[in-house]
């Protein structure tokens, strides 16, 4: 791109930015932060809150930086006393109808209200004699309810569902002081992707009723990972508190969903916090399932592996990592092996105003990380094979009534893999717990062939292992020379030496962002075969 | 005319000559009185030609703000590749100001033909008049006009034979006071909420629609016809005092004269004349305390700077204040500053379109301060905070509601201050908030 390039310097920091360039965005460039409310990247600006008021070298009045485009040589100032004392006003004016009530306000310690005022606010009120203004709580739809006293009318919600969802339900009702967020009549906020404007909300004014006092933002631990609801991939923060999970939120990745996620992706997260889980890998003696420890279930799936008679059926989830997927599916290396996984699916539900953003009909994470790991998506045809086959390895997948009735009668045969086990499954021979996504380490490929880190994010229970260091220390064999892959990191690099499309890729390339690599066929091909 | 009082020989009757002649009002009436004759010289000409004689007339917008309405005019792209439109803001919302009320009442003609040549001008096929909610009265004649003008061959698909279309479309408002605000209005007519947009974009690049777009004021475009007839060198030798304000203005002088109404006069004309004079001086025993010279958006003067102001742009200024749309709001010493100030804090408070976060909050915080201060519960720190909140709404939102809402409390409490000073030593009476 042959863009032409500004010079701009902002608080004494030259930055060349290129032309068309906002000044809130190159002052991101030069380190500086631009105080704002109504103003957000993917949302138009109307330069409304007046919070990012900026001085302009020779321009009379302050600008809204994140409206205002650069020009060669502008100086501003992001911090000048001018500047700061707009913006004390803003914040002055922001607060007096603004209740009290971090104490019990979810967005608190999150909220840019609170940060923005600590950070440059008056330290008391001059709006001492009156009330402020007062309207009731009101629901909004499944998910969100609206709290109008804390509201700061930014309007960021209400031009997200305009411009982004183009599912205009809400508004700007009334005018002046009196003014709140309305919805259309007979209107509710159940767009699939309207949980959207909780996180957009700079303060505590639109909750999530899921969320709603659940926990307090400084206790929250934050984890990169990645949305294991369907092939879209979209980046997100796990919050957990405790080790527990409380909510998914989006995390920015321009190349995939900018800054969103859906409402069935955002609700996904609760068998992350199951409490039946397995937690130290089982045997079967005497007609019973015993706990073991690692070196000797190691030693019996070896053993396992090396007595199978006839072909061998794998079947796996989709929401297992790359990793994982990879390595099972090595350990599982003959010519007659039937590995498929199992690919729900449900409505298509896009962002219309996000090109390429969706909720996607295949509700895994990882359908082409598997496909790329040689795993078919014919879930029957492999569930039928099962009942011929010589061993059954099962790679926590989600069973139905129908998959348990099909895979409870295989007495000597069956390996799990899991973190549960059903009742069902108690005949198996081997059982090993496993960590789920937010426990370990790990890769989804998307479905445009983006290969994308998530991070561990609470400890697994009990011995629980990743699947990939199961594989590996079978691959391996005992003793002390053996070579097995002791991180995720090191499992990834050698993903390629396996499989051509991971070669020479690197935990470190990866980043938190992802990146791309050819895909086996195409994502459409791909659902055609799962349904 | 001083209308509704019959006309002072003082005064320079041209836009509103034919006030209170119902037979100005038809097309015959009107082309019997010398109408549409410049609209007709105006189509013979090119555009450009159109915009360098309105340059030329330093015709100046009579909305308020006083842009040159010839350089407004050539700021339309050249290339007609997409359609452009004009917009005639007959909102006229402005307290105070009533004379684009009578321009309409009387003479719809003359604005629809005004309305013609600017549309030549910018290369428009369609004018969009957005009459204020509450003007049923001059809507309705309106629609007989443009009816008329219709049936005439004066609109339409072919103006007067020349093979130019352009269609005329009457948009009612809603009530909103922002609507007058020229951005607030594209979003209005396009059938959005009448809140001002930011600029850039101007009008000229993205108005209505997203497409080229300019905005007239009605007193503006009924002088026009004026300038096409008789030439931009009479109309610019229409000047008393600064050659950069010519022609004639209508002063919609309301409030505690003797004789309130509009009056037209040459700009340069001193104020204390239009008072003294031709509206008959205040009413008797009373003495001029203040005036508001140019609708309710303006500081207020006191009567020594009325005295000495001049009426043309410059002229106000000079004397402290701005002449704006010319809505003249006269006061005597019978009148209660801080309650009339109150008042008009109010106003904005209501009419807020509640986007920037300084005037949602500031005009409702100024006018309980207002209120308290009526009261007799002020403060001593009251005044400082009022002085401090206006500066924080002055210059720093999108359009100027809020710098409106500040200006009359500023040049108040600076003008005025004693009487502040009274309410809060509690020498006076608390009065009651009331309007």
């Amino acid at each position: 791109m042959a863009d032409e390039l500004l010079t701009v310097t902002i608080d004494g920091i030259a930055v060349q930015v290129p032309k068309g360039t906002t000044i809130i965005e190159a002052a991101k460039q030069a380190g500086v932060l631009v105080p704002h409310y109504c103003y957000h990247p993917s949302l138009p600006s109307p330069a409304l809150c007046r919070m990012c008021l900026v001085e302009v070298e020779k321009s009379a009045k302050l600008q809204p930086a994140c409206v205002t485009a650069v020009s060669e040589g502008q100086v501003v100032h992001v911090s000048s006393e001018k500047a700061k004392e707009a913006r004390k006003g803003v914040l002055e004016f922001l607060l007096i109808n603004h209740p009290l009530d971090c104490p019990i306000c979810d967005q608190s310690g999150e909220c840019e209200l609170q940060d923005y005022t600590f950070q440059e606010g008056r330290a008391s009120t001059r709006y001492s004699e009156y009330a402020k203004r007062y309207n009731p709580v009101e629901d909004f739809g499944p998910d969100i309810i609206y709290v109008p006293n804390r509201c700061i009318l930014c309007t960021r919600c209400v031009r997200f569902m305009e411009d982004v969802a183009e599912t205009p339900v809400l508004n700007v009702s009334e005018r002046g002081d009196r003014a709140y967020i309305g919805i259309a009549p007979e209107q509710e906020l159940d767009h699939a992707w309207s949980g959207n404007v909780v996180d957009l909300c700079p303060v505590g004014s639109l909750l999530s009723k899921d969320f709603l006092h659940k926990a307090r933002a400084w206790d929250l631990d934050k984890t990169a990972s990645i949305c294991p609801g369907c092939t879209q991939g979209c980046n997100i923060n796990i919050d957990t508190r405790d080790d527990v999970v409380v909510r998914f939120r989006p995390r920015p990745n321009l190349d995939v969903n900018r800054h969103f996620m859906c409402d069935y992706g955002r609700m996904g997260y609760r068998w992350l916090n199951r409490g039946d889980r397995l937690e130290a890998p089982l045997m079967l003696d005497g007609g019973r399932l015993v706990a073991t420890d690692w070196d000797t279930a190691l030693d019996r799936f070896g053993a396992l592996l090396d007595d199978a008679a006839g072909p061998a059926v794998l079947l796996a989830s989709g929401r297992t990592a790359t990793e994982s997927l990879g390595f099972v599916r090595r350990l599982l290396d003959r010519p007659d092996v039937t590995a498929a996984i199992k690919v729900p699916l449900g409505d298509e539900a896009p962002l219309a105003g996000i090109p390429n953003l969706a909720l996607r009909r295949e509700r895994v994470p990882n359908l082409h990380g598997a496909q790329l790991a040689g795993y078919g998506t014919d879930w029957a045809a492999a569930v039928r094979a099962a009942s011929t086959a010589g061993l059954v390895v099962l790679l926590d997948p989600e069973l139905d009534r129908d998959d348990l009735a099909a895979l409870s009668g295989l007495p000597g045969r069956l390996v799990v893999m899991g973190t549960l086990l059903a009742d069902e499954l108690r005949g198996a021979e081997l059982v090993l717990p496993v960590t789920t996504m937010a426990e370990e380490n790990g890769t989804y490929v998307n479905r445009d062939g983006r290969v994308q880190r998530f991070l561990q994010a609470k400890a697994p229970p009990g011995m629980a292992r990743p699947a990939w260091w199961i594989a590996g220390e079978v691959l391996a064999g005992p003793g002390p020379d053996a070579d097995a892959p002791a991180t995720a990191a090191d499992a990834f690099a050698r993903l390629g030496a396996m499989y051509a499309a991971f070669a020479g890729l690197t935990y470190a390339e990866l980043g938190l962002t992802g990146r791309m690599i050819p895909l086996m066929g195409t994502s459409g091909a791909a659902a055609g075969a799962a349904r | 005319m001083g209308f509704p009082y019959p006309s002072d020989p003082r005064e320079t009757v041209l836009l509103s000559k034919y006030f209170g002649d119902a037979g100005a009002r038809s097309y015959t009436g009107w082309t019997e009185r010398g109408g549409y004759e410049g609209v007709k010289t105006a189509l013979g000409m090119a555009p450009e030609a159109v915009v360098e004689e309105m340059k030329a007339s330093g015709l100046r917008g009579r909305g308020g703000a006083g842009f040159p309405t010839g350089l407004k005019w050539s700021l339309m792209p050249k290339k007609a590749d997409k359609p452009h439109y004009l917009v005639c803001n007959a909102d006229e919302s402005e307290p105070g100001t009533f004379k684009d009320r009578e321009i309409m009442r009387w003479t719809p003609h003359a604005l629809i033909e005004g309305c013609l040549i600017a549309a030549h001008a910018i290369r428009a096929e369609r004018i969009y008049i957005y009459i204020r909610g509450e003007y049923t009265e001059p809507l309705a004649i309106m629609e007989r006009a443009v009816a008329e003008a219709y049936a005439n061959g004066a609109a339409g698909e072919n103006v007067f034979g020349s093979g130019t279309r352009i269609d005329v479309t009457l948009h009612r408002g809603a009530g909103a006071y922002i609507c007058g605000e020229e951005t607030a209005m594209l979003n209005s007519l396009e059938g959005k909420r009448g809140n001002p947009r930011i600029k850039p974009p101007y009008p000229a690049q993205a108005g209505v629609f997203g497409l080229p777009t300019t905005i007239n004021n009605v007193e503006t475009l009924a002088a026009v016809p004026h300038i096409m007839v008789r030439g931009a060198a009479w109309y610019k030798s229409l000047s008393l005092s600064n050659p950069k304000s010519t022609g004639t203005k209508l002063i919609s002088v309301c409030g505690h004269v003797a004789r309130p109404g509009n009056y037209e006069v040459t700009m340069g004309t001193p104020m204390r004349e239009l008072i003294y004079d031709m509206c008959g001086g205040m009413r008797p025993g009373r003495t001029l305390k203040a005036v508001i010279p140019g609708g309710s958006s303006v500081p207020i003067m006191n009567a020594e700077e009325a005295d000495r102001c001049l009426l043309d742009y410059e002229g106000v200024v000079a004397a402290g204040s701005m002449l704006g749309s010319a809505g003249m709001i006269v006061m005597d010493d019978s009148t209660d500053m801080v309650r009339a100030i109150w008042r008009l804090a109010k106003f904005y408070a209501h009419e807020s379109c509640a986007q920037c976060t300084q005037c949602r909050e500031g005009t409702a915080w100024t006018t309980k301060i207002l209120e308290r201060i009526l009261a007799g519960l002020g403060k001593e720190s009251d005044l400082q905070l009022l002085l401090d909140l206006s500066e924080n709404m002055t210059g720093k939102t999108i359009c100027v509601l809020s710098d409106s809402c500040a200006a009359p409390i500023v040049s108040g409490i600076q003008k005025f201050r004693g009487e502040f000073d009274a309410y809060l030593a509690k020498a006076r009476t608390p009065a009651m908030a009331t309007a």
